[in-house]
């Protein structure tokens, strides 16, 4: 009977897709186990950058840098980290849900806004909405590379130094554990200077050339390992969320199979009652 | 022989740490060798061969793209970068980040548009809830 073969085709199809599921929830799965390890490797230079800048900071007073520089907000540049592939449930949708309202307020405040995308999905939003992109990286792959990224910043931050924009925030997923990914907005620029009171040592390095050059090139490789950082917890983020995805999209493909398979046994039994039926009377009519 | 913890990571990893005798790399204003001790330094270094002799005598010498060197007496940071930083290196990126962003800019009006951004976004959200819902069921 057509219906049968039909239902047949349907379970093996479907039985295809879950094999593929499955296979893609495993890749994720351990790929999120590199991009986590990934992660805290690239900790301790950010976490060294910052102690020196804080020092620095702390005994140069007379010296107030561009990037610590609080001025009048009149433009803000925002970078927003998202995913280069999709199939990763929610993710980038609850990161733009979290910035919309975000941007509204800035654009109430009569605040200019610039967009730096990265990632294919969050220039795609771009794309769809508008918005002013001044540039933009994406297809960054599982092990992004820093060189990539530097272009991108760096537009923002010339753009900070010449005063078109006063603020600079970077709106990224964090990782909270496999389950959990939370959107979050924070500030770049202008960098607050922590005031510990552990770094308010009372000996001064020797600086060569000066502590002004320095201190310029350290803080920009500080926002730079800063952006990293985020996009790498990104991928982290996505990896998690696609293995919740494809999980459940594997179990769901296992109910379906069980509904159909009920269905297609029914509809063979009925196809042999009424066989045996047909052949009944027939034999009957002789 | 005294010791100093040296330790050489970049924004993408870890690369050296261990207990060495001396150091010795390129600064900005140009080479020094630093032993245990040495008073408290900051500078850049340029791109080239940094060596970092071990306790034993062992020598291990590592190419650095450039970056910066933090001395304390008995703690040597260098901070790598992961490739070579140049003004106009840098430049270009810019240029090629800000020539992908025109390209976009050319088929999209400026301003976001929020009520349709949040109309689509509402539905991607309401489409999810509908998904998991049916999945409870």
């Amino acid at each position: 009977m057509a219906n049968t073969k039909e239902i047949r085709k349907q379970i093996s199809s479907i039985s295809n897709t879950q094999k593929i599921t499955s296979a893609m929830e495993m890749v994720a799965s351990s790929k999120m186990r590199k991009t986590q390890d990934r992660m805290e490797m690239g900790r301790p230079y950010a976490d060294r950058m910052l102690s020196v800048i804080g020092h620095l900071a702390n005994s140069n007073p007379e010296y107030k840098p561009l990037y610590m520089s609080e001025r009048e907000v009149k433009g803000a540049g925002i970078i927003v980290v998202g995913s280069d592939k999709g199939l990763c449930g929610g993710l980038n949708i609850n990161l733009f849900r979290t910035l919309l309202p975000f941007l509204k307020e800035l654009s109430d405040q009569g605040i200019e806004q610039k967009f730096c995308p990265i990632g294919t999905k969050a220039r795609v939003f771009f794309n769809n909405f508008g918005g002013e992109v001044v540039s933009t990286a994406e297809k960054l792959g599982d092990i992004p590379a820093l060189e990539n990224l530097i272009g991108a910043i760096k537009v923002l931050l010339d753009k900070f130094e010449q005063g078109e924009i006063d603020k600079v925030f970077l709106a990224s997923n964090r990782f909270e554990n496999t389950m959990t990914q939370a959107p979050q907005i924070r500030q770049l620029l202008p960098l607050l200077p922590e005031e510990t009171p552990e770094l308010k040592h009372r000996w001064d390095y020797i600086y060569e050339p000066d502590a002004k050059e320095l201190l310029d090139g350290l803080m920009q490789r500080y926002i730079e390992s800063l952006v990293y950082q985020a996009v790498i917890e990104n991928i982290a983020c996505e990896q998690a969320a696609k293995m919740v995805a494809m999980k459940n999209a594997t179990e769901n493909a296992g109910t379906i199979i069980d509904e159909l398979q009920l269905i297609y046994n029914n509809a063979r039994q009925a196809a042999i009652t009424q066989e045996l039926s047909e052949i009944v009377a027939g034999a009957e009519a002789l | 022989m005294a010791t100093m913890q040296c330790t050489i990571v970049s924004a993408e990893k870890e690369i050296f740490s261990e207990a060495v005798s001396m150091v010795v790399a390129t600064g900005s204003l140009g080479e020094i060798g630093i032993t245990p001790g040495h008073s408290q330094l900051l500078t850049g270094i340029i791109p080239g061969p940094v060596k970092v002799v071990r306790e034993n005598g062992e020598e291990e010498i590592f190419f650095l793209s450039g970056g910066f060197i933090e001395v304390q007496p008995d703690v040597v940071t260098l901070l790598s970068d992961v490739a070579v930083r140049a003004e106009d290196i840098d430049e270009a990126e810019a240029e090629k980040a800000k020539a992908e962003a025109e390209k976009i800019k050319n088929d999209s009006e400026a301003g976001v548009d929020f009520s349709r951004a949040r109309a689509e976004l509402a539905e991607a959200a309401a489409r999810l809830q509908t998904l998991r819902k049916l999945r409870k069921k």
